[in-house]
């Protein structure tokens, strides 16, 4: 169902992740869409006219400020940092109770299926996320491309 | 007899887009909408819009409907009648008959703009009529409109847009899914907005459909089974699925009744959806004075419906007499969003059904 073959294609190399938090845009399909490349602070993503176009990101470029996850229609944009000795995901979360900041929760994959266990590090809700609040989980580095939702 | 100059039906996106159009080139107009209040359809959707920034991409839906609303309050030549139905159109002196709570109505507009939007299909099955078996927009309407939580545990049919948004406002309010069928080998609907609902859990069975639904006074379940190629069932791969809500979400045809009864020529277009009206470039029908716009012309989403209602807007005020020399470049920049919007793969079943629009034998009016 979901092309993870492209997956590879969105996935920074080994030595970007380790310097630190970066988007992952899993926007495999043409859709007349371009929040993301509108609202990015950096212009981290390739300007094209054309919205249909598949967002390319310039890792490089891109500092991992979150703006994009919030912005992003398809939920589909998540940060991830490989910097320090446990990885951090952050992912777009929009259902309640929101989970508290320490809590012990379960991370899933993109299938639903268990991954992890997971430590809530943070819940960023500010207005300018337009109620999509982004929860920071510390995972295990190994599985900081894995962890796409959490169950608590 | 009461006179109007143009008079839009429907308070959707398209329509407000329309009046907006209109009344900002110079036009008194006026809205009439069933329900009692504007938005349409957007006021169901809790979820951020996709298009572009023009189209008020990344805001969500019922955000897009209030931004809309309040642009067209401010304006002092629009008029809004709210919980009133258009009941019908007499061609033979262009008058719309309304009803306005409890009261009856006579209205001759100058110019009429329809944008009256979609209407759900239905899906034939043993035990349909059990109560517990929903059209998608009803259960969104329950629970995003007035607040019901409508189900324990529902199965989704059909994978397109509708049915995966649908399925995450059902889980966003506690709702559990079962499944989500689609008799089609893949989804129609966007991948993200499936990634959504996988990534919770929800199996999305494409080649599948429903066989019957189950239960003595209301659903209690269903039993479900495969489709091979050539979409007939694979005898024994039937399922028992628990549920106590079957939500249809099998697409939808526009609303054309008016344009029927105004004599507008029309053409069946799978493509858009069912019957739409025949136009020109500026959304008139082949009925001069008439213009369609938003799922009404054809089944697509509320960014097109915006970008067809402005530019209805704007030909109807123009073939008034309200010009400015902007509007030429408006018109243009107008038709470069739509082509902007239909230009992806995901535009192209609107772009083909929109190639077969023409006149033909059968469908001789003119359109001019
Ligand atoms: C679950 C769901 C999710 C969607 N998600 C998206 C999305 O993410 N992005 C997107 O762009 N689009 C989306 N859409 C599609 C979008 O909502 C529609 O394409 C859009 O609302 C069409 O606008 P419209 O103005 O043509 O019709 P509508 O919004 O249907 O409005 C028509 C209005 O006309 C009124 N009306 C009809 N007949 C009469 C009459 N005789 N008298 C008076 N009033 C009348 C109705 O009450 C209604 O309010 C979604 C739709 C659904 C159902
Ligand atoms: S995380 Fe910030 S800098 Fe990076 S792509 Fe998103 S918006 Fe741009
Ligand atoms: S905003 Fe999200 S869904 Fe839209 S193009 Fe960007 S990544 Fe894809």
């Amino acid at each position: 169902m979901l092309p993870t073959a492209s997956l590879a294609a969105v996935t920074p190399h080994q030595e970007r992740l380790a310097r630190g938090a970066v988007a992952i845009v899993e926007c495999f399909q043409e859709i007349p869409c371009n929040p993301c490349a509108t609202n990015c602070p950096s212009q981290a993503f390739a300007l094209v006219s054309d919205i249909n176009a598949l967002p390319v990101l310039d890792w490089d470029k891109c500092i991992g400020c979150g703006i994009c996850v919030a912005c992003c229609p398809g939920l589909a944009i998540f940060i991830v940092d490989g910097s320090g000795e446990q990885g951090v995901v952050r992912l777009p979360y929009e259902f309640l109770p929101l989970p508290e900041v320490g809590a012990t929760v379960l991370g899933v994959g993109r299938d639903g299926a268990a991954v992890c266990g997971a430590t809530v590090l943070r819940v960023q809700n500010s207005p300018a996320q337009d109620r999509t609040p982004i929860i920071w989980l510390q995972v295990p580095p190994e599985h900081i491309m894995s962890v796409r939702h959490f169950k608590f | 007899m009461e006179q109007r100059e143009i008079v839009v039906i429907g308070g959707g996106p398209a329509g407000l887009s329309a009046a907006l159009q209109a009344a900002h080139s110079g036009a008194r107009v006026t809205i009439i909408e069933g329900e009692k209040r504007l938005g349409g359809q957007l006021i169901k959707q809790t979820h951020m819009f996709f298009g572009s920034h023009k189209q008020h991409a990344g805001t969500r839906g019922i955000d897009i409907a209030t931004l809309l609303e309040n642009e067209l309050r401010a304006l002092p030549n629009v008029e809004i009648i709210l919980g009133a139905t258009v009941l019908g159109y007499y061609y033979e002196d262009g008058a719309l008959t309304i009803e306005d709570h409890e009261a009856f109505r006579l209205m001759i507009p100058k110019r009429l703009i329809v944008a009256s939007g979609a209407s759900e299909k239905f899906l034939a099955f043993p035990n349909n009529d059990l109560p517990g078996v929903y059209g998608a927009g009803a259960v969104q309407t329950l629970m995003n409109v007035y607040g019901v939580k409508p189900a324990q545990r529902v199965l989704m049919i059909g994978a397109g847009n509708i049915g995966l948004i649908v399925s995450y406002q059902l889980l966003q309010a506690g709702v559990e899914v079962a499944a989500v069928l689609e008799a089609a080998p893949q989804i129609s609907g966007y991948l993200v907005h499936a990634s959504k609902i996988l990534r919770l859990g929800v199996p999305i069975l494409t080649r599948h459909s429903i066989k019957e639904a189950l239960g003595k006074h209301t659903v209690e379940g269903a039993i479900i089974h495969r489709l091979d190629d050539r979409w007939q069932p694979v005898p024994h791969s039937e399922q028992q699925i628990t549920c106590d809500t079957i939500c249809l979400a099998v697409g939808l045809s526009p609303l054309c009744d008016l344009l029927w009864q105004a004599g507008c020529a029309m053409q069946y277009i799978a493509e858009l959806g069912g019957y739409v009206a025949l136009r020109d470039e500026g959304m008139q029908t082949s009925v001069p004075g008439i213009y369609v716009a938003g799922d009404a012309a054809g089944v697509e989403e509320a960014s097109a419906a915006m970008v067809e209602g402005s530019l209805a807007g704007l030909s109807a005020a123009l073939s008034l007499g309200y010009n400015s020399p902007a509007d030429e470049e408006l018109t243009a920049e107008l038709r470069q969003q739509l082509d902007d919007l239909r230009a992806g793969p995901g535009g192209a079943k609107i772009r083909s059904g929109l190639e077969k629009l023409h006149p033909t034998a059968d469908n001789p009016k003119e359109v001019t």
